[in-house]
Order: structure tokens, then C-alpha cells, then sequence
């Protein structure tokens, strides 16, 4: 079939229009890293039931701060860690009250050779590796959460000259995946899905090795007229989206 | 001045970094930049565009194939290991091999710009006076050509040291190692250090406006690239 070029202009231009007037009420997100695949899940689902769209931006919790701070226009932030949600609402940045848990997170030391880790990660201890990745402490909570594991197992001088950081938790799950780094610190929520792990070989790290990864949102000030935001949160409240968290390995 | 020790290591690495890139490009892009500007090959127009890739393509782009490439599964990774080297990805030596693809254009262009622009002449009465190849490109090609050499050293230095996206796809941000100032720079805004950040990107600034005012100065009415 031949369409000519100004037909398929004024139909593309009218589909947009459709586009916009059905899904009136957007909701800009900011979504730390470690979420994006829950948080893609989720849309879809608020998107059927409440007809409003999220559009997600992914990135490092600290980068976003910057951004925010600067005129960036996203309306909900749901943050890797509860330290810069509340750092945002005590500056005035935030609609208050808004500010809540919505998942904490589990680290998980994981590599992507079937095997390599045991399920009591004695690999660690062992010290046979070349790399151990992990997200940049300083800037992403997971990366925190890492270096607080290793210093309760004694093993912070042993593994001082192995550590490679991603900037987030996604790239180090990246060094992982492509086999540069034989293992690494990732968010449980990267490599488990349905209540099992999907690849690799994994050590679910316990709880009490490092300070619980509390990830909190908040509605931003841009945010605060947005009908769409309000259901956002109040959707992640919900059981919905709550059974979802779950099976990606969050505890609530 | 708050810059601590972790900074001037960054400082430091990013000048060995750029210095070592440089004099390896002057080394692989001054045979290339010879060819292209010579030769009459059907493969010019295909080797001249892979040269200029890394002007168009997102250092993301080189950073992940690299990322892939040198890896433990990548075709250079199985080679550097088989050969005992192991992979190079989160060393230096990687980020000085991901940093000479990324800066090959900005030196290898303004070279072959100048000897384009020295023609056959010169080499022509060079050979009548029985000169070699060899005496020829050096009495008479390098001598000609030197102001492209210096446009094409201080723009891979330049280039080199505001690399980015490269390192952070293959660096591991290792101090002393594969942190540069750039990712100290991302560091410290990520970890709202901004004080810090000031300091170092304020530093890069003034840096990079000196090295160009050097290069456009100092040569006024002719164009950086086009260097004859």
C-alpha cells in the first residue's frame, strides 16, 4: 500500500493528538535504578486501571537530586534510599506528607555463571576472583549496603585491590552480565523474578549483614496539582502493586 | 582548597592518560594519515570513515562494544587472555586502548589535512634529488607538515582528557587506576559534594579554554583543521 507523504503527516499528527487526549494526566517519575523492572511492570497495570500514563526516567538517586534541584520536571521520585527523599522535603522541595516506603531492598551477591556462587557465599571468602563488582558507595545505597558487608565479614583489606564500581547498581549488574567482573553486588530485584533467581548463581545476602536499604517517594513540587501523581502513590500502596514489589524480592 | 588526595590522583591519571594516548596516536595515525592523504584505493573513503566514527558515534556506543570486545567473551578478551595478558577491561591499559579509538580522529584528520596540503611537488623535486622514501617524509614531509602535528597532539591531548562516557563503560571507577578527573567530577555531583566538583570542573574549564586559545591564538586566520 502507498501512502503519500502529507497523508501520513496529518494522520501521525492526529494520532498524537488522540494519544494526548486520552491519557490527559502524565505523571513525569523519577525511578532509582535498582526499579526499573518492577517499576515497568507496575505501569502497565496502573496504566489499564487508572488510565493515566507514567513516564519513567532511570538513573542514580544522587544524579537525580542534582536534576531535581535544578528545575527537572519530574513529579514523583521514587528514590533508591530514604536519606535524599527526606533531605528534598526538609529543603522544600517535596508536597508534605507525601513521603513513605515503598520497598527495601535486598542485596544479593550474584554471578552470572550457573555455580559459581554457593548459597552461603563462601565464594567471597575464598578470594579466587579477579573483579567483585559493586555500585559506587558513595552514591548508590546498594553500593553502601556492599562495602558494610564486606567490613562485617573482615573482608574489606582482602578485597580492597579486586572492587570495580558502576556508577549505579545497573552497571554493576552490567560488569557481571558481560563476564568482566566474575561476580558482584547487585539488587535482588536485577536477577529474581517470580520468587526465584532467573540466571546465574546468587547468595541472597542476609539482612543483618548491612543497614536495611529503605527505598522512600515522594511527590515533588512539580508534582503537587497532578492528579496523576496522587494515584501513582496511592497505587503503590496498594496490593496490587505491593505483590509485584514482592516477587521481584523486596520486602515491604 | 578542598581538593583532596583522591583528586590530584584523578588530576594526575587523566594527564598520564591523555599524554601516553597521544604520543600512541602520533605513532598509528601518522601511517594512517599518510595513506589517506596519498593514496588512491577504493578503500580510502571506507578506512577515512571508520577513522571519523568516533566524532558521530556516542562514547556510550564505543564504550559498550568496547565493554563486549575486550571482555572474557569478546574476540580481543579471548586473544589477551589466550596470550596470557588477561582481559584489560578495568585497567589502565584498557582505558589507554579505549581512549586511542575514541580520540583517532583529532589527530589522524589534522594530519592528513597537512599533507594533502603539502601536493606532490616537494616529494616529486625530493626524488629528483634522489632522496628515499624514508629521508623524504622525514626532510621534507614532517618539517612541512609540522604545524598539523602540533593542531593534531593538542586536540588528542584535549580530547582525551574530556573523555567520559568511554571510561565510565569500562573504567570500574578505580582510584589511581581508571578514575579520571571527568568521573571524579560525576563522582562528586552524584555524591553532592559539589564543592568539591566546583573545584575540579571549574579547574577543567579554564584548562581546556587555555589549551584552545593556545591552538586558535597562535595561528590567527587559518583554521585549526586545515593546517598548511
Amino acid at each position: 500500500m502507498r501512502i503519500s507523504a502529507p497523508r501520513l503527516a496529518l494522520t501521525s499528527l492526529f494520532t498524537l493528538f488522540a494519544f494526548n487526549s486520552a491519557w490527559a494526566d502524565d505523571v513525569q517519575v523519577a525511578v532509582a535504578a535498582n526499579f526499573t523492572a518492577p517499576i515497568q511492570a507496575i505501569a502497565k497495570d496502573f496504566e489499564k486501571d487508572t488510565g493515566h500514563k507514567l513516564v519513567a526516567a532511570f538513573g542514580a538517586t544522587g544524579q537525580f537530586y542534582a536534576q531535581i534541584k535544578n528545575g527537572a520536571p519530574f513529579e514523583v521520585f521514587l528514590a533508591a534510599d530514604d536519606s535524599t527523599p527526606a533531605k528534598l522535603e526538609s529543603e522544600g522541595a517535596t508536597v508534605k506528607g507525601s513521603r513513605f516506603t515503598y520497598a527495601v531492598g535486598t542485596l544479593a551477591l550474584w554471578s552470572a555463571t550457573p555455580g559459581y556462587v554457593d548459597s552461603k557465599g563462601e565464594v567471597l571468602k575464598k578470594n579466587a576472583f579477579k573483579h567483585l563488582s559493586i555500585a559506587n558507595p558513595k552514591a548508590a545505597p546498594y553500593g553502601l549496603a556492599a562495602t558494610q558487608v564486606l567490613d562485617k565479614l573482615k573482608l574489606t583489606d582482602a578485597t580492597k585491590g579486586k572492587i570495580v564500581e558502576g556508577q549505579n547498581i545497573t552497571q554493576a549488574f552490567q560488569f557481571v552480565s558481560t563476564g568482566n567482573a566474575e561476580l558482584g553486588f547487585v539488587a535482588l530485584s536485577q536477577i529474581f523474578q517470580d520468587g526465584k533467581v532467573t540466571s546465574g548463581s546468587a547468595w541472597i545476602v542476609p539482612a543483618e549483614l548491612h543497614d536495611p536499604i529503605r527505598q522512600d517517594a515522594v511527590i515533588l513540587e512539580k508534582g503537587k496539582d497532578n492528579p496523576a501523581a496522587k494515584a501513582l502513590v496511592e497505587y503503590l500502596k496498594g496490593p496490587k502493586a505491593a505483590a509485584v514489589i514482592k516477587s521481584y524480592g523486596y520486602e515491604l | 582548597m578542598p581538593l583532596d588526595a583522591s583528586d590530584f590522583g584523578a588530576i594526575w591519571l587523566t594527564f598520564k592518560l591523555a599524554s601516553l594516548t597521544t604520543l600512541l596516536l602520533l605513532l598509528v595515525g601518522t601511517p594512517i594519515a599518510w595513506w589517506l592523504a596519498r593514496t588512491r584505493s577504493w578503500l580510502r573513503g571506507p578506512v577515512g570513515a571508520v577513522v571519523a566514527l568516533p566524532l558521530v558515534l556516542p562514547p556510550t556506543v564505543i564504550g559498550f562494544y568496547l565493554l563486549l570486545a575486550l571482555g572474557p567473551h569478546g574476540f580481543i578478551g579471548k586473544t589477551t587472555e589466550a596470550l596470557g595478558l588477561g582481559t584489560v577491561v578495568f585497567s589502565f591499559t584498557g582505558l589507554v586502548i579505549g581512549s586511542v579509538v575514541y580520540s583517532m580522529p583529532f589527530v589522524v584528520q589534522p594530519l592528513q589535512n597537512a599533507f594533502t596540503a603539502i601536493g606532490d611537488r616537494p616529494l616529486e623535486v625530493a626524488a629528483t634529488l634522489r632522496a628515499s622514501p624514508w629521508d623524504t617524509f622525514f626532510s621534507v614531509v614532517l618539517p612541512l607538515a609540522r604545524p598539523g602535528f602540533i593542531t593534531a597532539s593538542i586536540l588528542g591531548f584535549a580530547h582525551t582528557v574530556g573523555e567520559f562516557g568511554v571510561v565510565l563503560m569500562i573504567g570500574g571507577n578505580i582510584p589511581d587506576k581508571t578514575r579520571v578527573v571527568s568521573v571524579q567530577i560525576f563522582d562528586h555531583v552524584e555524591a553532592m559534594e559539589y564543592a568539591q566538583a566546583h573545584w575540579l570542573a571549574g579547574s577543567m574549564l579554564v584548562f581546556s579554554f587555555l589549551v584552545l586559545l593556545a591552538l586558535y591564538g597562535s595561528r590567527r586566520g587559518k583554521s585549526a583543521w586545515s593546517s598548511a
